[in-house]
């Protein structure tokens, strides 16, 4: 299916070309990168292993011979020097954009990005903007273990005055990077590593997804899921299967954590009623947490003919074992076994 | 407005590093090195046949593990070809009572240590995060893996044994020091300058063994660093030596000197070992993308191995020990591929183990989903999650 699916609700804005061209998620990454910093010449990235080397996932490639080694700096391994640099560029002006090599050592990062990129706008009453964008690839199925595999959006999506995206497919990858380089304020986008060798129809040209707009991927009268990141694909792999049983799935994608696009999650569940959750990360206080509340407080509350049910990441670590990895996370026959038993059973 | 990324020359400092063994395997008689030789001149045959022998095995066990990562049955292989001497003399230096701190390369310091092989190659067939006991590995502490973390952990007990009176005694039998592994890349980490502060605040007994192998994945140390990186140390305060890190005899002696200072209560040292990383950062790495062969062939020229093998031939070490060193690194390869090939997936049980130290009521709640989960399932529809063996085969 194309990647906005002919049962698309929600309007996507299309700037520029229109042109489509199939490419995977880690060069439509590449190509946001390569029209950003031809089109602004603030535009520039910093990271480890960025430049020569093409990155640890092969994301940046050849971006350091179409646009020079000045724009497509190679660091040494400081993610706190990295950030905060980013930081320094953009109230200056700039409009950098940082790649920390694995989502998890943002860690190493955390003063610069909540503390300082996320306040700065706020403490200074408005007189100076972080236009930072933060491109970090998250999530497991790589066996990389716990301390490279985590989903980290939550922590990012609960600090005030950070942008949080998670492109689930290579046009979003790029349009929603795009955006994310136009906006004057922090933004935080999780890329997910398996996702990087995934194709996907991509407009060609300077074609943005705009921030705050949810994606319904595919529509069904029986329920609805709601997914992020790698879930997506996996929700709507498992749409096809419970389709071929009898039972037809909408599926939503938010796209953007932060801001939300409450609207069309709580118009999609009054549709069908039923709504299942599903996200790779930790199940407690995670982002579904936030959407089955949203959903409770909404007048989708009176049309529900089941309870919200979530469906996560077991609250462990990630194991390093393959076979152990694969099941502290929502795989596709885990979203149809649950969406099963939220139709049969209510 | 471009930005200039051009460098101007590295201040490469003028000094030589201690060395006392030439790349031709003689031993080198200079002002920096005669405090040094009296210790090897001491040492007995066997003892130096021992740094060999264990830079040869360790070389093996990395084709052996090289191999079957690519064989698929390793994730990942991190190699130490062309690391040996620093890791191995350093290795000796150590005492037993002292506590190796390594950061992921460090393989045959375990080995040395006492520890199982096959330890490491579970973690890298990706069945087992590393979980040894350091008081059953001959205090050689686990694969913190995150770049500097354990400069830090190393710090923090060294601080311990300072707090205990455990160093300093004057008994050197019984004083305890701290021996912590890093890279160059780790150099760039706030940690490990973290570490140093500390250290310097607290006078720990401890030592910093850098291995400068040049390259921090695909950035060489030139772009991390303007200044030579042993003189770091000196900017806090911390006496620091450099070493030519591929002479296993210079690692042994400068090491050995340094922490019997930690262990006496003098406060840290640092030590930086000049060496060079013969293969990739990892398996996953492929560094013919960003280094020329012109610098392979140079470290090639210097290699450790080569060097200590010659200096054994003109003490007039036999044949014999050649052969039989020869046939034994097979047998030792052979060994770790056989057991390496044993091990079995951990039990899903180790799903919830050691999510936290003691019973949690959310994994107990998560644990029993699961069960109930999978019994749902019956044997034909199981999900494709592995079954669980009877045995827990990750501990080796």
């Amino acid at each position: 299916m194309s990647d906005h699916g002919a049962a698309t609700g929600t309007e996507v804005r299309v700037t520029g070309a229109t042109e489509t061209t199939v490419m995977t998620y880690a060069e439509a990454i590449r190509d946001a990168l390569t029209t950003a910093m031809r089109r602004d010449e603030r535009v520039f990235l910093m990271g480890e292993d960025v430049g020569r080397y093409g990155g640890a996932f092969g994301v940046t490639g050849d971006l350091v011979d179409r646009i020079g080694p000045d724009r497509v700096r190679d660091t040494t391994i400081s993610e706190l020097g990295i950030v905060g640099a980013g930081v320094g560029a953009a109230v200056t002006g700039m409009r950098p954009i940082v790649e920390i090599q694995f989502s998890d050592f943002t860690a190493q990062a955390m003063d610069q990005i909540a503390n300082q990129a996320a306040k700065i706008h706020f403490m200074l009453g408005g007189a100076m903007q972080v236009p930072l964008v933060i491109r970090a690839p998250g999530g497991s199925g790589t066996g990389a273990a716990a301390q490279h595999s985590q989903s980290l959006e939550a922590w990012f999506a609960h600090v005030p005055g950070l942008k949080v995206l998670m492109p689930a497919t290579a046009d979003d990858a790029k349009g929603l990077l795009l955006s994310a380089i136009e906006d004057p304020n922090p933004v935080v986008v999780i890329e997910h590593k398996l996702l990087y060798k995934t194709p996907g129809q991509v407009r060609t040209g300077y074609a943005t997804t705009p921030i705050g707009v949810a994606s319904v991927r595919r529509r069904g009268a029986d329920l609805t899921i709601v997914a992020t990141g790698v879930e997506v694909s996996r929700s709507l792999e498992a749409a096809e299967r419970l389709a071929a049983d009898g039972i037809q799935a909408t599926v939503v994608d938010p796209r953007t954590l932060k801001p939300l696009d409450s609207e069309t999650i709580v118009r999609e569940v009054i549709s069908t009623g039923r709504v299942l959750l599903v996200q790779e990360a930790v199940k407690t206080l995670g982002f579904m947490s936030e959407v089955a509340a949203v959903i409770a407080e909404s007048e989708a509350f009176v049309h529900l003919r089941a309870p919200v049910a979530r469906l996560a990441g077991l609250d462990i670590p990630i194991p390093y074992a393959p076979q152990l990895e694969r099941a502290a996370v929502p795989q596709v026959e885990d979203i149809v076994a649950a969406a099963t038993r939220l139709v049969r059973e209510w | 407005m471009p930005l200039s990324t051009a460098l101007p020359p590295a201040e490469t400092g003028t000094a030589e590093p201690v060395r006392l063994l030439s790349p031709e395997g003689q031993l080198v008689h200079s002002a920096l090195s005669e405090e040094y030789l009296p210790v090897i001149e001491a040492l007995p045959d066997e003892r130096l046949e021992d740094f060999h022998r264990q830079m040869v095995l360790m070389r093996r066990w990395d084709i052996e593990a090289g191999n079957l990562q690519r064989q698929g049955q390793l994730a990942l292989w991190i190699p130490s070809h062309g690391q040996e001497a620093a890791q191995v003399g350093s290795a000796f230096a150590a005492k037993p009572q002292d506590h190796v701190f390594p950061a992921y390369r460090e393989h045959v310091v375990g080995k040395i240590r006492g520890l199982d092989p096959v330890r490491i190659m579970a973690i890298l067939r990706g069945i087992d995060h590393g979980g040894w006991d350091p008081r059953e590995t001959g205090n050689f502490h686990i694969y913190v893996l995150v770049i500097g973390a354990q400069s830090l952990h190393a710090t923090g007990y060294a601080m311990g044994i300072g707090l205990d009176g455990a160093s300093g005694t004057g008994d050197p039998d019984r004083d305890e020091a701290v021996l912590v592994y890093f890279g160059d890349g780790a150099t760039s980490q706030g940690d490990v300058n973290e570490a140093m502060i500390f250290a310097a605040s607290y006078q720990t007994p401890q030592v910093f063994f850098l291995q400068n192998n040049h390259w921090a994945i695909s950035v060489p140390v030139e772009r991390q660093s303007r200044t030579p990186l042993y003189l770091r140390a000196a900017g806090f305060g911390i006496p620091t030596t450099q070493i030519d890190g591929n002479d296993v005899l210079a690692s042994y002696a400068v090491t050995q000197s340094a922490l019997d200072a930690a262990r006496s209560g003098a406060g840290p040292r640092f030590i930086e070992a000049l060496t060079y990383r013969m293969g990739a950062h990892t398996s996953s790495d492929d560094p013919t993308k960003y280094r020329e062969n012109e610098e392979l062939a140079y470290w090639g020229a210097r290699d450790p191995i080569t060097r200590m093998e010659a200096f054994l031939r003109g003490r007039g070490a036999s044949e014999s020990y050649f052969r039989a060193l020869a046939v034994e690194a097979e047998e030792f390869a052979a060994d770790i591929r056989t057991r390496t090939l044993a091990l079995q997936p951990p039990p899903r049980e180790r799903l919830f183990r050691h999510a936290y130290t003691d019973a949690h009521p959310l994994v107990d709640e998560q644990r029993a989903w699961l069960e109930r989960y999978e019994a749902g399932y019956g044997d034909a529809a199981a999900p494709d999650t592995g079954a669980a063996p009877a045995e827990d085969g990750a501990g080796a």
